[in-house]
């Protein structure tokens, strides 16, 4: 390809620029030291302080992180053994199949949103009596009355993330070679090792391909965690969602510093072994 | 693909794994199926039970925010496609060093939620915000009050030469110019928040054309423009489909950066949906029926674009 | 490239697991089965001295979830959805009736709320809940005009102002139905509980029309705080209480409370027990606790908003004058607190019936729109 010119490096930087200055603005405020978002008065910390002792937003941060790793685990487990039977069925029972999987894909967040919040409230309806039922009859306590909270959030999150694990696995059941299980079968394996030995490895990649985007999407979520986290759950989303209705405070520059900071700190450290390991190994071949 | 039938063993193994599925369908159908036909069924109920129409009736009331949220999110998409667009195909020139720090890079803001994305626009476009103050002290406003000071004359003028009535009115003292609460701070929102998910699905399918195809084209004789035409570009387009996607639907039909960046004066679609579920008109038989007509029109649309390229081998973002 | 990503994706996480763990150490994921005594309550933005909360965790054992929402009908949303579990909640009057129609709201054990004969007589057996069974008022306050006299030019004496083109772009207007269609009745003169449609319709046209013409910046409710504290826009529509806030950030800021044709609104927002609450023994502990002069007093100070209760209502210009050390300004006192004299003028919200609410709900659809 021909060599990258200045228009095109002088395009990209501006492209970066606009991603980045918004953020840089951020960051850069929450060191102020008054409440205003716009005017500097000096350099401070404060912010940060506040921000730890601020037990709603730390507590959103946790809520955040939790639902996302579990999110992400749970439905990695579930799309990788869907993708594997997807994969296995005749194609007229897949086709309806991948289409409803991926309507969660397709759907705008607010519909999936609306659509999982009357599911649940409905559900709970139905448990109501149910449980109320069974209490009467059986005389047990179970709990009557459901609402939504941190379970409702992460089936939510569950529900939107299977879909990308799924699509990042098909992809690589389709490039595997189908002949790869039958010799392994030939040469003496049982089908589940077959299963473990041959397929799995093959489609590792895809999976944390998919586990990689299911969970940026579970962290980037607002909508859908904002008609099923209910009253007394919130994730990070919903309470800036919340401070920017009100007065709005520099914990909220805070906080976002921290997170980009964190995550950009160890991007780039681990970004750093990675080249000195490349370094290495190609020294090494010659 | 040979004609001859499985072999039993395999026919035996492909059974067993299909049935790895099964968790997942039943999953589906309550949590993917069930909700939307609980959507479906609240749109055609009344409040006290019952089958009705009466909730579409009225869906022509509201063609004013059908059209402004289509619209919108057509500027939104069609900006993020032109920024994305190079941006993709340049990346994908780049030595690998370069391309993995850029894709980095260009993930990293989707790690801060998106809600904090479009909060950060709010200080930058205040009436006192910094981009205003930026420009009140460069001088700029003064220079767009002398602008509009020398249209008000042109104007009057022409109007007395030619008799027509131009507008002679415009603002000679403003302190700001007025960047939030209007439509195009919300399209740049939406342009800010979805450009990554613009540019990935691009790349990603750029990035893995088959080099030996455009090595061909050239051997062949076609010029950079040639191929780019004739080759490579039609080969993106499952990129560009994908991208497109996750750029038109979340715009159509957000609400967060309409409330944050738009005032609330001129709803969107979103706008519009929350305000029937968890806002203050409670209604959520009309909503259920608004969020449904979004649903199929934006269907609509996605079924008529995927004319133009593959179905199912849809470009993963990474 | 992705082994980097996913390497540093599990350390960041672990890393930010690790630390908002500490910071919000003790609150679990709720439901967690155990024994301790919550109460959820559900009240609004800037509506309670932090110090208040945490003074009754201390003092009671019984942890507190405080969450706000933006208005009353989107509380009343919030409600009807079903998903939402509070324990008390705050709405205004014509809420409460709304409710209490609607067989919402439980009726309160006021042997379990003894500080409610701390409560002025003026604020007990109020129209929207006559036999006084369902709510003990929480606070009270007017609703006027604040306004930044070296933005506008000048004074503003009426809402007017508020439909006014000459400050197009500076004007905010309030997020709920009731009130925004409240003011532009009271500026023509009208009873805000009218039930008459040509008089409502005629109010939203009003409003519609000023929106046409650029007067509104910006729909608000607590936004109002920062917008007016930066001087982001000139005028706005909102609680007296709010004001005093303000006052403190930005002295510029006036307040003027109209009295002339349509007068203007006061209203109470009392708390009340949800019908299908969990925790209503610790709800009336709640409520009990903030009936009390001593919590009224410091919820006062911190809020501005007039309190029911009627000791803390008169001794808070000597409460304030020993906290601060200097004397409350009369002025701030009595937008705080208006004497009956003026409060003549001002009207009260009533519920309206079903059709006009729908009526209510369709123009305001129509206004965003």
């Amino acid at each position: 390809m021909r060599a990258p010119t200045v228009f095109s490096k002088l395009f990209m930087g501006l492209v970066f620029l606009f991603l980045y200055a918004p953020i840089f603005v951020l960051m850069i405020f929450s060191f102020n030291d008054s409440k205003s978002r716009t005017v500097w008065q000096g350099f401070t910390l404060d912010w940060y302080v506040q921000l730890f002792q601020d037990r709603e937003i730390m507590s959103a941060v946790y809520t955040t992180l939790l639902v996302a790793l579990l999110s992400t685990l749970i439905a990695t487990v579930i799309g990788t053994f869907a993708a594997i039977g997807f994969y296995n069925m005749n194609r007229r029972l897949r086709a309806p199949l991948l289409a409803i999987d991926h309507i969660p894909l397709m759907n705008a967040d607010i519909v999936t949103g609306v659509s999982l919040c009357l599911f649940f409230v409905a559900a709970f309806q139905l448990w109501g009596s149910a449980a109320a039922a069974i209490n009467s009859a059986l005389g047990t306590a179970l709990p009557t009355r459901l609402y939504l909270g941190f379970t409702t959030l992460m089936l939510a999150h569950v529900c939107f993330n299977i879909p990308y694990i799924i699509l990042s696995i098909m992809p690589k059941l389709r490039q595997m070679d189908k002949h790869l299980v039958d010799a392994a079968q030939d040469l003496g394996c049982t089908w589940l090792q077959a299963f473990w030995k041959v397929v799995m490895p093959e489609i590792k990649p895809g999976i944390v391909n998919g586990m990689l985007i299911a969970f940026t999407m579970s962290v980037d979520d607002f909508v859908i965690s904002y008609f099923t986290a209910g009253s007394a759950t919130s994730t990070l989303a919903m309470v800036i969602y919340g401070m920017t209705k009100k007065r709005i405070s520099p914990k909220i520059n805070a906080i976002s510093t921290l997170l980009f900071g964190i995550v950009l700190i160890l991007l780039v450290t681990v970004n750093v072994r990675e080249a000195r390991q490349e370094a290495r190994n190609a020294a090494r071949k010659i | 693909m040979p004609l001859m039938p499985l072999s039993g063993r395999r026919a035996a193994m492909k059974n067993k794994l299909s049935l790895f599925s099964l968790p997942y369908v039943i999953w589906m159908a309550l949590f993917v199926v069930a909700p939307i036909v609980l959507v479906v069924l609240y749109a055609f109920s009344a409040a006290g039970g019952g089958f009705t129409l009466e909730n579409f009736s009225r869906m022509g009331d509201y063609l004013v925010v059908f059209t402004r949220s289509f619209k919108l999110a057509l500027v939104a998409t069609g900006v993020c496609l032109l920024i994305g667009y190079p941006m993709a195909y340049l990346l994908s020139r780049e030595g690998p060093r370069f391309q993995r720090v850029a894709m980095m890079l260009i993930i990293l803001p989707m790690w801060i939620n998106f809600l904090l994305r479009t909060y950060a626009w709010m200080s930058i476009l205040e009436n006192t915000g910094l981009l205003n103050r930026l420009f009140a002290a460069v001088g700029i406003i003064d220079l767009g009050n002398l602008c509009n000071a020398g249209l008000n004359t042109l104007c009057a003028w022409l109007n007395e030469l030619f008799g027509l009535s131009l507008s002679t009115g415009r603002n000679t003292q403003m302190e700001f110019f007025r960047m939030i609460n209007t439509q195009g701070a919300v399209v740049l929102g939406m342009v800010y928040n979805y450009l990554p998910f613009m540019i990935l699905p691009i790349y990603s399918v750029i990035v893995k054309l088959d080099h030996s195809l455009l090595e061909a084209a050239r051997d062949l004789g076609a010029s950079s423009s040639r191929i780019f035409r004739k080759v490579i570009f039609p080969l993106s387009l499952p990129g560009v489909l994908s991208g497109v996607t996750m750029v038109f639907v979340p715009s159509v039909s957000t609400f967060a950066i309409s409330k944050l960046l738009g005032g609330g004066t001129e709803m969107l679609l979103g706008d519009l949906i929350e305000l029937q579920f968890l806002g203050s008109a409670y209604n959520p038989r009309l909503g259920s029926a608004i969020a449904l007509v979004m649903m199929g029109i934006v269907l609509i649309c996605m079924l008529v674009m995927n004319r133009f390229g593959e179905g199912e081998e849809q470009a993963v973002i990474l | 490239m992705k082994k980097t990503l996913s390497f540093t994706l599990i350390l960041s996480l672990s890393l930010g697991l690790l630390l908002s763990g500490c910071g919000s150490a003790g609150s679990e994921n709720p439901g967690a089965g155990t024994e301790k005594r919550v109460v959820n309550i559900c009240s609004w933005g800037e509506y309670i001295d932090p110090n208040l909360i945490d003074q009754f965790q201390n003092e009671t054992g019984i942890k507190v979830n405080y969450q706000t929402a933006e208005s009353n009908e989107a509380l009343y949303s919030l409600l009807k959805t079903g998903g939402a579990n509070y324990d008390v909640i705050v709405p205004s009057d014509y809420m409460i009736s709304l409710l209490i129609e609607e067989d919402m709201l439980a009726q309160l054990n006021f042997d379990n709320i003894p500080n409610f004969s701390l409560i002025g007589d003026a604020y007990k057996n109020l129209s929207y809940d006559p036999e006084n069974l369902y709510s003990v008022p929480y606070a009270w306050g007017t609703l006027g005009i604040i306004y930044n006299p070296t933005m506008t030019g000048g004074d503003i004496d009426g809402w007017d102002a508020l439909f006014d083109p000459q400050y197009a772009g500076n004007v905010l207007m309030i997020r709920n139905p009731r009130d925004a269609i409240g003011i532009a009745l009271m500026s023509l003169g009208y009873s805000v509980n009218t039930i008459n449609t040509d008089e409502i319709n005629e109010a939203y046209a009003r409003l519609a029309d000023a929106k046409q013409a650029g007067v509104y910046q910006s729909f608000v409710m607590d936004e109002v705080f920062d917008k007016m504290e930066t001087g982001e826009a000139a005028i706005a529509p909102y609680y007296a209480g709010d004001y005093v806030s303000m006052l403190e950030v930005n002295e510029d800021l006036r307040f003027v409370l109209p009295q002339g044709v349509g007068g203007s609104n006061w209203f109470v927002d009392a708390m009340c027990v949800l019908k299908d609450a969990e925790n209503k023994d610790e709800a009336e502990a709640w409520i009990n606790f903030m009936c009390s002069t001593e919590a009224s007093l410091a919820n006062m100070d911190y809020i501005y908003y007039a309190s029911p209760n009627q000791g803390a209502l008169e001794q808070y210009p000597a409460y304030y004058e020993e906290v601060y050390g200097a004397a409350l300004d009369p002025g701030v006192f009595e937008i705080m607190a208006p004497s009956q004299s003026v409060l003549k003028h001002c009207e009260a919200y009533l519920t309206l019936p079903q059709d006009i609410l729908t009526l209510y709900s369709n123009l305001w659809i129509q206004m965003g729109i």
